[in-house]
Parts: C-alpha cells; sequence; structure tokens
C-alpha cells in the first residue's frame, strides 16, 4: 500500500476501495466482539467460511467479521446485507441453511429473527429491533459495518476524512475553538470539558506534550470502551490525532488494560496500518504535521485509570495518584503538559469536525451534548450495549430498549457510575440522564455502567460489595480512603451480620463526610457515594437489617434461612441429592426438611425445586418454623398416576 | 534458572526508560509467574533498583511472584456478575478445587483469582478460563466446565 500523502489522494484511495466493492453482493457480518466469541462467534465464522467454500460460493459473497454490535444478550449476532437481515443466537447448525436459504435464494430463515416477547412479531431489519430502533448510534454505530482489523473498511465508511479537513482546512485553534463550541464533556466520568481541558494542556509551558487515550476501564459493569477499542479502534485513533493537532502534540500513548486482550491486538493492527497508510508518523497526510503513538498495556489496577495515577504508570511505576493542585495538562507524563482523554470522547471528536460543532450541540441538554454510550446489565432482559441521545430518560433505557426486567421481576434501582456513583430508585426513574441530573440524585455518569437491579437486590449488600471493591483497589496512599473506607466496610458487614447496632447508619454517614472531604484522589473521594445514595433511598432497609436482623431481599446469609413448606414438598428428592452440605433429610414419599445446623445456605435447594412445587423458601426476620414431626412426614402418592 | 529469556525480552524494547511494566509483563506471559533471579535480571538490565520491579510486581494484578497452575481461572465479581449470582460460582469453584482466591492447586492445575469485572457484563455471571470465556454460567454448569480442563 502507497502511503497517502494528500487528502485528493485520501479521496482517492477512498473512491478506490469503493470501486472494489459491490454494494448489492451479499455480506454476511458477524460479531466478532468479545460477548459473541464467548458463544462461540469464532467457531460459527468458519463454519460459514467452509460453508461457503463447499457450496462453491467464494465469488460470490463477502464474509466480514465485525466489532460489538452491542446485543450482547442475543449473540452471535449475524447480519446479511445488503438487506441487512438480522438473526440472533445462530449456531454451527443453523450456517449452511442461511447460506442455502438468504444467500442462494434470498428467503429469510423465520426462526433466526428477533421475535418480540409480547407479540411474538417477527423482526427482519436489525435496525427496526427495539433494541437498536429506539438508540442513536453516532459513535457506536460503524462497529457493526466494519472490520477493525481492515483500515479500508474504516476509510471506506469516509474515515480520516475529519484529520485531513482539520490537516488542510483548519488552523489548530479553529479546532480547539469547535470542540469547545461543541460543548462535548469527557465521557470517562467527571464530565470536563473537552475544550478547555486540551486549551489548558496547549497553552502550559513546556515541551514536549502529550496526549493519551485512556482504555484502563476498570469500573465494574462498563464496557463500552472495550468495546470502542476492539470494534472501531481506527476512530479513537482518528480523534487522537485530531486532538494531539489541536494541542500541538507530537507524541501519544495509548493506555489499554492487558484485561482486554483484543482490543490491545485491534489497536496495535490499528496504529500499524494508520502508519502504513501515512495517517500516523511523520509528515501526514503530507500537512508536515508529525505524530507518533505507543500502546501501553496497564497491568491491572483499577487506580491506574486515574489520570494521575495512570500518568506514573505510563513512566514504569507503580500507578498511584498524586495531589492535583498542578493539573496533569500543566505537568503529567515525564512532568511534561499532558492531555489525556477516555476512548469514547476521543471517538466523537471526528463525528463532530466531520459535522460541526452546531450539529453537536443540537442533540442531548442544555448542559451534556452529545449521546452516552451506556452498557445496560444486570437484571434486565436485553443487556448490552447502548447509545443514547444525553437527555434519555432512565425509563427509556429500560424498558424500551433493555425490554424490560426478566421473570416478571420489580426494577428496585439501577447503579450508575460503577464504584464512585450510586443506585437511583425506581421512583425516579423518569429522570432525564445527563451529567448534572446524575448527580443531583447522588449518582453520577461514571464512565457508563448501568446496572439495573430487582428486588432480589440487597441494597445494603450493594453497598458492601463495592466498599469491598474499594478497599481491594485502594491504593494505601492516603489514610482517609484506605482506613476510612476499611472501617466502612467493617460497619457494613456487621450490620448484613446481623450485628447491626442503633447508631451504625449515623456514624457511616460522618465517615462518608470525612473520606469525602480529606482523600487524595477521586477513588477516595466518591468511596462513600455507594453507601450514601442507598442510606439516602433505601434507608428503611438498612433498618430492616439493624433492627428486626430482617434481609427484606433475602440475600444477606446470616438474615436468612432456607425453608422447605411441608404442605407444598412433593418429596421428589431433587433438592435432597443436590444438597452439597447434605443438610437435607427425607426420602421417597417423605417430606423433605432442611437441618439447618448443616445448611450452608448455598441457595441450591431454592434454584432446583421444580417451579411448579415451590416448595422451597427464604426466610428472615422471623423463626423458622420446627420441623413436622417424623410420623407426620410421609405422602399419599396421589391416585390414577401410574396411567 | 536462565535468564536469556529475560535478556532477549529486555532486548526487544529499544529504551529503559518506562518500559519496567511492559517488560514484566512480558516475562509473566514467558514464565507464567515472575522468578526472583528474572526480576534481579531485570533491575539489572533496566538499570532500575531491585525495589522498584519487586513494588511494581506486587501492586498490579497481572503479575504473580508464585508458580501459578496451569490454567488461570478467573471468577468475575463485577457488579453484573455479582447482581446476577457471581459470589455463588466462586464458592462453587472453591469448594470443588479446595482453594480460595489467589491460591493455586496442589497438582498445579489451576489458579483462581477473583476478578472484579471482567468487561463482558451482558454475559453475567462469567468465568474465564485462560482465554476462554464461560458466560450466562449456572452454578450445576461449574464442574462440568472444570473436568474439560486438562
Amino acid at each position: 500500500m502507497p502511503q497517502i500523502k494528500s487528502p485528493a489522494d485520501l479521496d482517492r484511495v477512498r473512491k478506490e476501495i469503493i470501486a472494489k466493492r459491490d454494494p448489492n453482493k451479499p455480506c454476511v457480518t458477524i460479531c466478532a466482539g468479545t460477548g459473541c466469541q464467548a458463544y462461540a462467534s469464532g467457531r460459527v465464522s468458519a463454519a460459514f467460511e467452509d460453508e461457503i467454500k463447499k457450496q462453491g460460493l467464494k465469488a460470490k459473497v463477502d464474509l466480514r467479521r465485525t466489532g460489538c454490535h452491542g446485543f450482547c444478550e442475543k449473540g452471535p449476532l449475524v447480519v446479511i446485507f445488503p438487506n441487512e437481515i438480522c438473526y440472533l443466537q445462530v449456531t454451527l447448525g443453523d450456517v449452511p441453511e442461511i447460506i442455502s436459504q438468504t444467500i442462494v435464494q434470498n428467503k429469510v430463515v423465520e426462526r433466526l429473527l428477533y421475535a418480540d416477547p409480547l407479540t411474538g412479531e417477527k423482526v427482519v431489519h436489525e435496525s427496526e429491533i427495539p433494541f437498536y430502533k429506539n438508540q442513536t448510534r453516532l459513535v457506536f454505530g460503524n462497529n457493526s459495518k466494519i472490520d477493525p482489523k481492515n483500515i479500508e473498511d474504516y476509510i471506506a465508511l469516509g474515515g480520516y476524512a475529519a484529520l485531513s479537513k482539520v490537516l488542510f482546512s483548519m488552523s489548530s485553534e479553529q479546532v480547539l475553538e469547535e470542540v469547545k463550541k461543541a460543548n462535548l464533556r469527557g465521557r470517562g466520568g467527571g464530565g470536563f470539558p473537552t475544550g478547555r481541558k486540551w486549551e489548558e494542556c496547549r497553552n502550559a509551558p513546556g515541551e514536549p506534550k502529550y496526549v493519551i487515550v485512556n482504555c484502563d476501564e476498570g469500573d465494574p459493569g462498563a464496557y463500552m470502551d472495550r468495546s470502542l477499542m476492539e470494534g472501531n479502534p481506527h476512530s479513537v485513533l482518528e480523534g487522537t490525532i485530531i486532538g494531539a493537532y489541536a494541542i500541538g502534540s507530537h507524541h501519544g500513548y495509548i493506555y489499554v488494560r492487558q484485561e482486554y486482550p483484543l482490543a490491545v491486538e485491534n489497536v496495535n493492527i490499528a496504529v500499524r496500518q494508520a502508519k502504513e497508510y501515512g495517517l500516523l508518523g511523520e509528515n501526514i497526510l503530507g500537512s508536515s504535521f508529525d505524530f507518533n503513538i505507543e500502546v501501553h498495556r496497564g497491568a491491572g489496577a483499577f487506580i491506574s485509570g486515574e489520570s494521575s495515577a495512570l500518568m506514573t504508570a505510563l513512566e514504569g511505576r507503580v500507578g498511584e495518584p498524586r495531589p492535583k493542585h498542578i493539573h496533569t495538562v500543566i505537568s503529567g507524563v515525564w512532568g511534561k503538559p499532558s492531555n489525556l482523554n477516555n476512548v469514547e470522547t476521543w471517538a466523537n471528536v471526528p463525528l463532530i469536525i466531520n459535522n460541526g460543532a452546531e450539529w453537536f450541540r443540537s442533540i442531548g441538554t442544555e448542559g451534556s451534548k452529545g449521546t452516552k454510550i451506556f452498557s445496560l446489565v444486570g437484571k434486565v432482559n436485553n443487556t448490552g450495549l447502548v447509545e443514547v441521545p444525553m437527555g434519555i430518560t432512565l425509563r427509556d433505557i429500560i424498558y424500551k430498549i433493555g425490554g424490560g426486567i426478566p421473570g416478571g421481576r420489580k426494577l428496585k434501582a439501577v447503579q450508575t457510575g460503577g464504584p464512585s456513583g450510586g443506585c437511583i430508585p425506581e421512583s425516579l426513574i423518569d429522570s432525564p440522564v445527563d451529567f448534572d441530573e446524575l448527580t443531583k440524585l447522588g449518582s453520577m455518569m461514571g464512565s457508563g455502567g448501568m446496572i439495573v437491579m430487582d428486588e432480589d437486590t440487597c441494597m445494603v449488600d450493594i453497598a458492601k460489595y463495592f466498599l469491598d471493591f474499594l478497599t481491594d483497589e485502594s491504593c494505601g496512599k492516603c489514610i482517609p480512603c484506605r482506613e476510612g473506607i476499611e472501617q466502612m466496610l467493617e460497619i457494613l458487614t456487621y450490620i448484613t451480620e446481623g450485628k447491626g447496632e442503633e447508631g451504625d447508619i449515623e456514624l457511616l454517614e460522618e465517615l462518608s463526610e470525612v473520606i469525602r472531604d480529606t482523600s487524595l484522589c477521586a477513588l477516595g473521594g466518591t468511596a462513600p457515594n455507594p453507601v450514601s445514595s442507598t442510606i439516602r433511598y433505601f434507608r428503611d432497609e438498612y433498618e430492616a437489617h439493624i433492627k428486626e436482623k430482617r434481609c427484606p431481599a433475602g440475600v444477606c446469609k446470616a438474615l436468612i434461612s432456607y425453608y422447605i413448606q411441608p404442605d407444598k414438598c412433593q418429596a421428589c428428592l431433587i433438592c435432597l441429592r443436590n444438597c452439597p452440605a447434605e443438610a437435607i433429610i427425607g426420602g421417597k414419599n417423605e417430606v423433605h426438611v432442611i437441618d439447618q445446623s448443616k445448611c450452608t445456605k448455598c441457595g441450591v435447594c431454592l434454584d432446583v425445586c421444580p417451579e411448579r412445587f415451590g416448595a422451597v423458601v427464604k426466610i428472615s426476620g422471623e423463626a423458622v418454623p420446627p420441623p413436622l414431626p417424623v410420623e407426620a412426614r410421609a405422602i399419599r402418592v396421589k391416585q390414577g398416576r401410574a396411567r | 534458572m536462565d535468564v536469556t529469556k529475560v535478556d532477549e525480552i529486555v532486548a526487544k524494547y529499544q529504551r529503559k526508560e518506562g518500559v519496567l511494566i511492559q517488560v514484566l509483563q512480558d516475562i509473566q506471559a514467558e514464565y507464567n509467574w515472575l522468578p526472583e533471579e528474572a526480576l534481579k535480571q531485570v533491575s539489572q538490565r533496566l538499570e532500575v533498583p531491585l525495589s522498584q520491579a519487586y513494588s511494581i510486581a506486587s501492586f498490579y494484578k497481572a503479575f504473580s511472584l508464585t508458580p501459578r497452575g496451569r490454567h488461570l481461572l478467573s471468577v468475575c465479581l463485577g457488579t453484573a456478575c455479582h447482581v446476577r449470582g457471581g459470589p455463588k460460582i466462586l464458592d462453587k469453584v472453591e469448594e470443588l478445587l479446595g482453594i480460595s482466591d489467589g491460591e493455586t492447586t496442589e497438582d498445579m492445575k489451576f489458579t483462581l483469582k477473583r476478578v472484579n469485572c471482567l468487561g463482558c457484563c451482558a454475559l453475567g455471571p462469567v468465568m474465564v478460563v485462560d482465554k476462554e470465556y464461560h458466560g450466562k454460567l449456572l452454578v450445576s454448569k461449574v464442574e462440568a466446565i472444570l473436568k474439560g480442563y486438562e
């Protein structure tokens, strides 16, 4: 591939790529994101390759392994273009049929289509499935159209046009102004105005200046950065080069956590290809602008996603944060001005340049412009990644896109913002989602994790879960965070074990305030949020644990007992055989009884008890009824069954 | 111990500054742990104090200062996995293998790690063995999965 040396060259290359491709030629695209790969999409795509060869269609059909489409719940996903026929949960056995029916005869395989869970109505096209229809996929949309390992796919869709525009028709000041005018705010959690950050870095004294892509996505429950990095790395790269041009930087870093091997692989390929095409390196597109970028694998530490800690890690040291009275835009990596943005923020930049700040400002709310990608997970029907305009309500996300709560259960709360965020109760789900509104509710946008919780989730347990996470991830440098969170965790553990005392809630609130005010970095500063927000909205649940020794959701092991209702037990032996603690007494035709002294409360009996019997229940806050006397345990075998 | 591999890894990097973490990751991948001799060699080659290499090795989760089993088994306890029963999966694995978080079975078959989010939250609860993802896990499936590894 000869290097692209001018904007005209880029246009020519784009046209050549498009000319090589017949838009009417069928193309089978298979999602190769991590989610679908877990469902063996790798084997499915190999099967497609074999089948296409076998049926002698190699010249007539294209096959493309794309990035994550987002509808991870229904993977592996297969979409066949040009008609955009979408098949869900495709297995190896479906492959020959798809080829012979859809490709050869242009017929739709009905059973693989999306079916509306209520009406059963089938949906043929991907974009018409409610999960996608109600989204606005500006940043994430191209994921499903391109092979992330092939730069030509990105160029064909207009990739690097924004870079070309910036380098040849805009001054760096104009680029900066455009991003400022768009009011793009950082997608990594803080929501700091991106343009202002760039400007501060640009104006900071000292050379060289660095730009950094933060893909150390460690928030539990969030994986949008992963999917962008795996699925459309060039969009991130293009945004970063544009940012570097605006700032006046010639060297950058991409920090990717090593837990994301596919992201590491794809971004390395993208960097290599961009260099080969003259879109990265010296004299980019013949503009005399130079920019190089290095990929750095993070070695696994949540705190290293904090900007100052990440920069320390880039220097090959322990990734601990430092006080930020001098911002990293003034003194960052190697003590030089450094501008760090999150993956999703960078990926928004080419869109702003291509479509203009006014266009970007037309999407979203007063204070939060554009879209945001959320990972909609937990107790929701359609789990996956969703991109929505800022200002959409939580209700629309959970019900219109997410398809509601599984198993007919009731929604209890939504957790946003990862360990720094909070839980928003069901009563507030008509609130619009943007940076400021979520903060008002005592939570935060964070990087975009959205974990849906149903009535089987204990809010005290969730608060404890986050503190447990944070004690594990606290780097230990400052005392309020290291010791304070530990103390809060201890109190919460007592509460969940039924050892809570009057005054514990107040003590938690007091500790929260101190930790928030005195911690060194944002990890400690926001660590009390999961506790404060659950106390704010679910105080009664804390009180039930403390005063009544009762866990209303039936989660906290020490406060629950499993009990087999004798009138419902059919003596089927299933729970008895499955109990790992051998705590169930009984036999054929004899009502089963749990020996409470042996029970480890693992819950297997409840899981395996056939739904039609529903004999096993959880009891909390009251005594377990005494077992039936042995002589009363016999079950009369139903007559007439042995026909 | 033969440290020529360490030298080869260090030689791959063109500079000494800022590459310590990357070098240690490569060594971890090569040996499956970070032997003391390797750390010493790295500190000499990169001209960094051994204490710094040790601090990195003990701070980041990717590194192990004891030999790891043939298979690294990560049970995810991220929030999405947590609300979908991740802790029960961990309990089951611990019960079956007789080890807890961070430990290795005596036969060196498995090393168990509890992790805080693997970034495939839609599949929760998730367990990853080496590079293979096992999603939407049920407690009842764990034993069969473990038996599939040699």
